[in-house]
């Protein structure tokens, strides 16, 4: 197994109904991560972006092609996978450390010592976490008392805290406003430097794919398949302020026309 | 307003109900058949007490019998139905047409089957908590939050892990919520089983005495009702907050 082929899909469509009512979600789409890599994947709404997060999560099936994990197919073995979402769905009976330990609970093998470790060395990873993301003070508050972005950063723990082979995120920092996603994108970029997670992101902000990710992906129109795949080679840490850079503005409107341009230009040939 | 004048005005409004109703009864010479005066009502309470106590232990036990085991169904029925979208879709047109027989009509029915008594009062206290208590049960299962159960499936958590983590604790607001309703439900079954079918209890006492023309009697027997279902009421209430407050974001 090559470095690159962490994660391979080939050929994977999915459609969905069948005969005359068939949708085709996503096209037959190639795409492969290497170990450690942070990808984005971006594109305009209902493209497909988050049918393929869902597919590699295993949450759906494709229904052509194979989507390969460490080189051999997924369901094999199982994969761990960290996800986050748009909205926090943190649990609101429970105390943000608690909502951070679940998946310790939940994903082998940590669950088979969920009791014996769970005041002691879990605790302790959950915290070691939430202090790295500055919510340490937080701990013992329920979700209801947190601002949205604290509650997003909770979510990103998470995520994280099982040590994932895979982390997942769909549009995480879409409903938070503009100072506390930028703010966010910061945490998320220490997170990835201090603990190497393979991320695949789903955005359609061009600026936070840019400043994330090592690579973009761009996905055209439903039903999507990736038409760019671009390197972004901005050196880490990126400081928020590298974003108004004119190489850095130049890549978002790069990737922009990308974007904005395909629907017109399909809409003139069919006409 | 304050919640502490709120209280005070709602503890006002009911001590003056009380008062304008003895007042008016004095003030047109009400007869105490037709209407007998608070007063009179607690006059009779207190003469007839022991008379009372036995039917009163006897409704409180089968509205308590009954409530137990409409609980014990009602929880795993909705369980059941939440937990599955097709046993979801399946059974609640059954569930919407069982609900909406009137369940006075169905004492004669379980007084045929089990004689006049005890056990009918149970039945009847039981089945008519039973539904509230499933739909709430379910309805908290059924509308777990897509993208949560998302989180969950993609930690490969099996279907009872994610009922047990997820599902469980959020219905419970929605389950202390309908037991509140549902024992008062229990109690309006309990004494209407009692009047139709049975020689004891509040409901029973209440017939005969209104047929010897004993109105204030009713009238304490309503009262001794009225004193049961608050309580009990009142102690849902409390266990809701005790163990359901987060739903309404209190600190615990």
């Amino acid at each position: 197994m090559s470095r690159s082929d962490y994660v391979k899909l080939e050929g994977v469509g999915v459609t969905y109904g069948l005969g005359p009512d068939q949708t085709e979600a996503l096209c037959p789409t190639d795409l492969s991560l290497s170990e450690g890599d942070f990808v984005a994947l971006v594109g305009p709404s209902g493209c497909g972006k988050s049918t393929i997060l869902k597919l590699v999560s295993e949450l759906l099936k494709p229904t052509q092609g194979n989507i390969f994990f460490g080189g051999r197919e997924l369901g094999a073995r199982p994969v761990r996978v960290g996800m986050a979402f748009q909205s926090a769905s943190l649990l609101p009976w429970m105390s943000i450390r608690d909502n951070v330990m679940l998946p310790l609970k939940i994903v082998p093998p940590f669950k088979s010592d969920y009791r014996s470790k769970r005041g002691g060395e879990y605790r302790d990873r959950v915290d070691a976490l939430l202090e790295q993301v500055g919510l340490l003070d937080f701990a013992d508050k329920n979700p209801w008392q947190l601002s949205g972005g604290m509650m997003q950063r909770a979510n990103l723990c998470r995520a994280l805290v099982h040590d994932p082979d895979l982390l997942l995120l769909d549009e995480p920092f879409g409903a938070l406003d503009q100072f506390t996603r930028e703010e966010l994108w910061q945490t998320m970029q220490d997170l990835w430097l201090a603990r190497k997670p393979t991320v695949l992101l789903v955005t359609h902000d061009l600026r936070e794919a840019a400043y994330l990710a090592n690579r973009v992906c761009v996905m055209s129109p439903r039903p999507g398949r990736i038409i760019e795949d671009r390197a972004v080679t901005f050196e880490r840490p990126r400081p928020i302020d590298a974003t108004f850079e004119p190489a850095f503005v130049k890549l978002v409107q790069e990737l922009r026309s990308q974007i904005v341009h395909t629907p017109t230009g399909k809409r003139s040939s069919a006409a | 307003m304050s919640p502490r004048t709120q209280k005070f005005a709602s503890a006002g409004l009911i001590v003056s109900v009380f008062v304008l109703w003895e007042l008016i009864c004095l003030a047109f010479g009400i007869s105490e058949l037709i209407l007998p005066r608070p007063t009179q009502i607690v006059g009779a309470f207190l003469e007839y007490a022991p008379a009372i106590r036995p039917h009163a232990w006897q409704t409180l036990y089968t509205t308590m019998v009954g409530f137990f085991f409409g609980v014990l169904i009602g929880l795993s029925l909705g369980v059941l139905i939440g937990s599955s979208k097709l046993a979801y879709d399946t059974c609640y047109p059954l569930l919407v047409g069982i609900s909406s027989i009137p369940k006075v009509a169905v004492v004669p029915i379980f007084v045929l089957w089990f004689g006049a008594g005890t056990v009918p009062a149970i039945l009847t206290a039981m089945i008519i908590c039973i539904f509230p208590i499933v739909v709430n049960v379910s309805t908290g299962i059924a509308t777990v939050e897509p993208e949560l159960e998302d989180v969950m499936r993609s930690l490969k958590a099996s279907k009872w892990e994610i009922l047990w983590n997820v599902g469980l604790p959020r219905s419970l607001p929605y389950f202390f919520a309908s037991l509140k309703v549902a024992i008062t439900l229990s109690f309006v079954g309990s004494v209407i089983a009692e009047t139709v079918a049975s020689n004891k209890g509040v409901g029973n006492m209440m017939l005969i005495a209104s047929s010897s023309f004993n109105v204030p009697l009713v009238f304490s027997g309503l009262m001794v009702l009225a004193t049961m279902g608050i309580s009990l009421y009142a102690i849902f209430a409390f266990v809701e907050r005790r163990m359901a407050g987060w739903a309404m974001r209190k600190d615990l």
